[in-house]
């Protein structure tokens, strides 16, 4: 028996990022909200006890934090000709889970996307002519860099981001990043003190010509306290960001910047350990009637809302809305279709440099805490002589020097035994990486569905994720990967590796948890799931925020597109939907 | 005879009845007021369960005699203070007797609160009448024999309770007088801070001078330059008791509560005049011990815990963070002759205070099950005599009390 609960005004599936702002944001409406999240509740002191906290056997290898496949698994494969197959094991990409979601385990590089991402079919259509982009399904985002640059500052002051602006009102800022597009003022925190390995590799950068800058970070270069008056700690360069949740209160995510002052309303609730089925619609599908859920005991509740926001990791967006038969599923043969829509990824490729003479320290570090280089990234260069379009960003961020992982070896190493053990200690701390974190642009045959075959513990279908890199995307690495060459011959170590993005992309092996799309926004209901608000075009009453919405992937990571995106449907709500409520904000 | 005192009755009724039309406006006033003395009396820390309906009954207070609960006080006839009359309240505050001359047990601070005046008693009966009345039988006697015999009061009150209002000082100004009324009355301050002697009574001579309570050792907050409060200003006592914190401290324990429900909502005026006067009281001998030397074996030991385990978050200098990290340098509380404190935070950790003011809400972590008693003692000698402090030594066997 479905226990049926009391209305709430407003439902949101998920406590991380997106949930915790727009449940503050909404419940300083005055609404009342409950949040449901099918992890556990986290806290800093309870749960990232400083005793245990840099576990790198828990928490990197054996990934206590993550969302493990028995509570969902995903079936993966490159294209429609191949029948996808459950993972036993995430790998490429590791979605979090519990209160604070994948914002408690993140690196913490907080970026801005660029105008030419949002406005991108115009913008490459326009400089280099139609058929340059033919390949790819490459659309506008319908939303512009300006108008999205009050919620990217909202954001950064929220998680307290340490950086140096590039552009200040048009004011190109010596030291900032010269290709990123005017902000109204600095981030809050200068940058953080650097390292000797982003130190280098600025250097060396600079002597090319290219413009490095200090990577935005999400870890404190000081104490802050952030406009909700929680306060945070300068980070310590303990070197365990990413896989773990921060003991000193150093790296933003909700837990360190809104729970505090959240969980204290008395206008919002969270229940945790729940897991949303589906959301309810009504009998004309334009309207959500709340959602159902089930708790660990099996006990399945509806929770009647007149709101739902799904707050859930992208890819459970996706999956919830094809679950509950929100919106038209993608057809790849026809192109047809919104919901799955546009997934992208990310194109990596990285160089190692090996020195006999230099001392890194490489356990000195943090997640954000380094050096980029954007003259490469999106549209910034010259594409009119090239065979592809994107970019990628150049970054020296050794996140760390954790005794399991690092272990970086030269080529020709024995992978076992004495001589490995002896390279190890050689290569250790000598040793400098820096990678390329590439544009993924959509194809017509990169989706998200529901599998035919296989369901999770409740018998509902899984999600399959169906993903190559588009020959473009492969191109563009190759020819960033020929520039981080001549990067790494320019360091002048004793020998250099430069490991390339190849095809066929392989879900085993980790490589980045950012997945996008799938509930894309844009101007036109035919090609995105949802309007520049992130209200559904089909349930007006159902926003999916996340980084679902991307039309497309920058070489970037995306959470500060993502708070940012959260900040502004959080103002159209405030501003705009509840003058009106259950109305659409854009009419299709 | 009978229907002359029936119609004396009937006149009174009418006449109080008449009354109380007439002075509905005064009536609010009196409500108000008595809201406010409830915040210096902090009434809901012992009689509001956590997560319970205000004032319907609190959780167990373990004293050194048994346990007592802190009965239902909301206006319900049966099981709160409904049939209570306001005499009775008064007396009850003011004499240690109750309804029916139930004698309390001064577990309930009646020995401060007797220096409150009449008529912010009463008001404190005004406010109390419109607590929403809640059905909840509280057995607030839980001691053992013999001291489960209330009439034993009678003696003790007699050995340990001198009734009467607060006598200002004409010598010292309005604002100490104002301070030193909140201090010795409604705030009850020395029932967690004033020594005790063997019937659980404040110590003569000594107060606020530091005691053990609950587990916790509510420090010295007297004017005392090194373990009291002395080395603060007025502002920072203001700021802590408002916020929950300053730049030497974070509330925890017990102040926790008593900062988020009594001090915070407490005037600006009434906080400075409660600094003023503190500031003003002996605090005995403000010598400093010789510290521990730095080359001592335990220190060594305590330093390298201290590096590997607290300086992240305390740093290296003991300094701290705002709002975040108490510092440990200078702070009287590290200092106080007693660890007890400071034992409980290492082995169970405990979260901060959050006032509007300050909301982070800091927590430390736990660390019993990662140092053992040793470990613990060493660590904490090291706080207590490093970066220019100085106390005793802790022991292994003081840590493994408090396990």
């Amino acid at each position: 028996m479905t226990v049926i609960l009391p209305r709430k005004d407003v439902v949101i599936v998920g406590l991380g990022w997106t949930g915790s702002i727009l449940a503050h944001e909404l419940t300083e409406e005055g609404l009342d909200v409950v949040a449901i999240e099918r992890g556990p509740w986290r806290d800093t002191a309870t749960d990232f006890n400083i005793g245990y906290a840099q576990d790198e056997l828990r928490y990197a290898i054996r990934r206590d934090l993550f969302l493990q496949p028995v509570v969902e698994a995903m079936t993966m494969r490159n294209n429609t000709t191949q029948t996808a197959l459950p993972m036993r094991e995430y790998g490429s990409f590791l979605p979090g889970n519990g209160v604070g979601g994948a914002g408690v385990h993140w690196n913490g590089h907080t970026w801005r996307f660029w105008d030419t991402d949002f406005q991108i079919s115009d913008h490459l259509n326009q400089r280099y002519g139609g058929n340059r982009v033919q390949e790819l399904q490459l659309q506008n985002w319908g939303v512009s860099a300006s108008e999205l640059e009050t919620y990217y500052d909202k954001f950064e002051y929220l998680a307290g981001i340490s950086g140096k602006a590039g552009n200040i009102k048009g004011q190109i800022q010596p030291g900032g990043n010269p290709f990123e597009d005017p902000r109204s003022r600095d981030y809050p925190l200068p940058p953080m003190q650097m390292t000797y390995a982003p130190t280098l590799f600025a250097e060396v950068t600079k002597s090319l010509g290219l413009h490095p800058f200090p990577t935005p970070a999400a870890n404190m270069s000081k104490d802050y306290i952030n406009p909700l008056g929680i306060a945070m700690g300068q980070c310590t360069m303990c070197g365990f960001c990413e896989r773990f949740g921060c003991a000193n209160y150093s790296k933003s995510s909700a837990q360190t910047t809104i729970l505090p002052v959240l969980m204290k309303k008395k206008n919002f609730e969270v229940r945790t350990d729940s897991e949303v089925l589906r959301v309810e619609l009504d009998a004309s599908k334009k309207n959500a009637r709340g959602v159902t859920y089930v708790d660990t005991s099996g006990q399945e509740y509806f929770q009647p809302a007149d709101m739902v926001l799904l707050c859930a990791y992208g890819l459970h967006n996706v999956r919830l809305m094809l679950l509950s038969g929100i919106g038209q599923p993608y057809d790849p043969n026809t192109g047809e279709g919104t919901v799955g829509r546009n997934y992208c990824y990310q194109t990596n490729a990285g160089a190692q440099v090996f020195f006999d003479d230099k001392n890194f320290n490489p356990f000195v570090a943090a997640g954000a805490l380094g050096q980029t280089v954007d003259d490469y990234n999106g549209d910034a260069f010259d594409h009119g002589g090239l065979d592809f379009v994107g970019g990628a960003g150049i970054n020296c961020i050794p996140t760390n020097g954790r005794p399991i992982q690092t272990r970086p070896t030269p080529p020709g190493t024995p992978r076992w035994g004495k001589d490995w053990k002896q390279a190890t200690v050689n290569a250790y701390k000598s040793t400098l990486s820096f990678s390329s974190q590439g544009s993924s642009y959509p194809t017509r045959g990169n989706y998200l569905d529901l599998d035919p075959q296989y369901n999770d513990r409740f018998g509902r279908p899984l999600l399959r994720v169906t993903f190559d890199f588009p020959d473009n995307d492969i191109r563009m690495s190759n020819w960033v990967s020929d520039r981080m060459e001549d990067i790494a011959k320019t360091f002048g170590g004793k020998q250099y590796v430069n490991t390339r993005r190849k095809k066929g992309w392989d879900s085993v092996p980790y490589q980045s948890t950012h997945n996008t799309g799938g509930a894309i926004m844009g101007a036109d209901p035919k090609t995105s799931a949802v309007n520049k608000y992130l209200q559904s075009w089909d349930v007006s009453n159902l926003f999916v925020i996340g980084a679902s919405a991307f039309a497309h992937n920058a070489g970037k990571n995306p959470t500060g597109t993502v708070g940012a995106l959260a900040y502004h449907t959080a103002d159209a709500i405030r501003q705009q939907y509840l003058r009106n409520p259950g109305q659409p904000l854009v009419s299709a | 005879m009978k229907t002359l005192l029936l119609s004396l009755t009937l006149s009174a009724l009418s006449l109080s009845g008449s009354l109380a039309l007439a002075q509905a406006p005064d009536q609010a006033d009196e409500i108000i007021r008595g809201r406010y003395q409830a915040v210096l009396t902090d009434c809901a820390a012992c009689h509001t369960a956590p997560g319970g309906k205000p004032l319907s009954g609190g959780l167990p207070l373990h004293t050194p005699f048994g346990d007592l609960v802190p009965p239902n006080i909301t206006p319900d006839k049966e099981t709160g203070i409904g049939d209570w009359t306001k005499e009775e309240f008064r007396s009850a505050l003011k004499q240690g007797v109750g309804h029916g001359g139930k004698r309390l047990y001064p577990a309930m601070p009646y020995p401060a609160y007797t220096k409150m005046s009449d008529m912010d008693v009463d008001n404190l009966w005004s406010y109390i009448r419109t607590v929403e009345p809640v059905h909840n039988a509280v057995e607030a006697n839980q001691l053992p024999f013999p001291f489960n015999i209330r009439t034993a009061m009678l003696g003790w009150n007699m050995l340990n309770f001198t009734p009467g209002d607060f006598k200002p000082d004409p010598g010292k100004s309005e604002q100490w007088n104002r301070g030193a009324y909140i201090v010795q009355g409604a705030g009850h301050c020395g029932t967690c801070h004033t020594p005790k002697n063997l019937t659980g009574a404040d110590k003569d001579g000594v107060a606020l001078q530091g005691a053990s309570l609950q587990g916790w050792y509510a420090p010295n907050i007297t004017s005392n330059n090194h373990i009291g409060i002395g080395a603060w200003s007025d502002d920072e006592i203001v700021q802590y008791l408002k916020t929950g914190q300053n730049s030497h401290s974070i509330a925890s324990g017990p102040m926790r509560e008593a900062v988020q429900e009594s001090t915070s909502m407490m005037t600006d005026g009434d906080l400075k005049a409660i600094a003023v006067y503190l500031k003003s009281v002996d605090g005995g001998p403000d010598d400093k011990p010789k510290a521990v030397a730095a080359d001592d074996a335990h220190m060594k030991a305590g330093a390298l815990i201290y590096h590997d385990t607290c300086s992240a978050c305390h740093g290296l200098e003991g300094k701290g963070a705002s709002q975040l990290f108490p510092a440990l340098a200078g702070s009287p509380l590290v200092q106080q002759p007693s660890a007890e404190t400071l034992t409980h935070l290492v082995l169970y950790g405990s979260q901060g205070a959050t006032t509007p003011a300050a909301r982070t809400t800091p927590a430390m972590p736990s660390l019993g099950w990662r140092l053992n008693d040793q470990q613990v003692a060493n660590v904490l000698t090291y706080i207590r005599n490093s970066w220019g402090n100085a106390a005793a030594a802790v022991a292994p066997a003081d840590v493994k009390d408090k396990r």
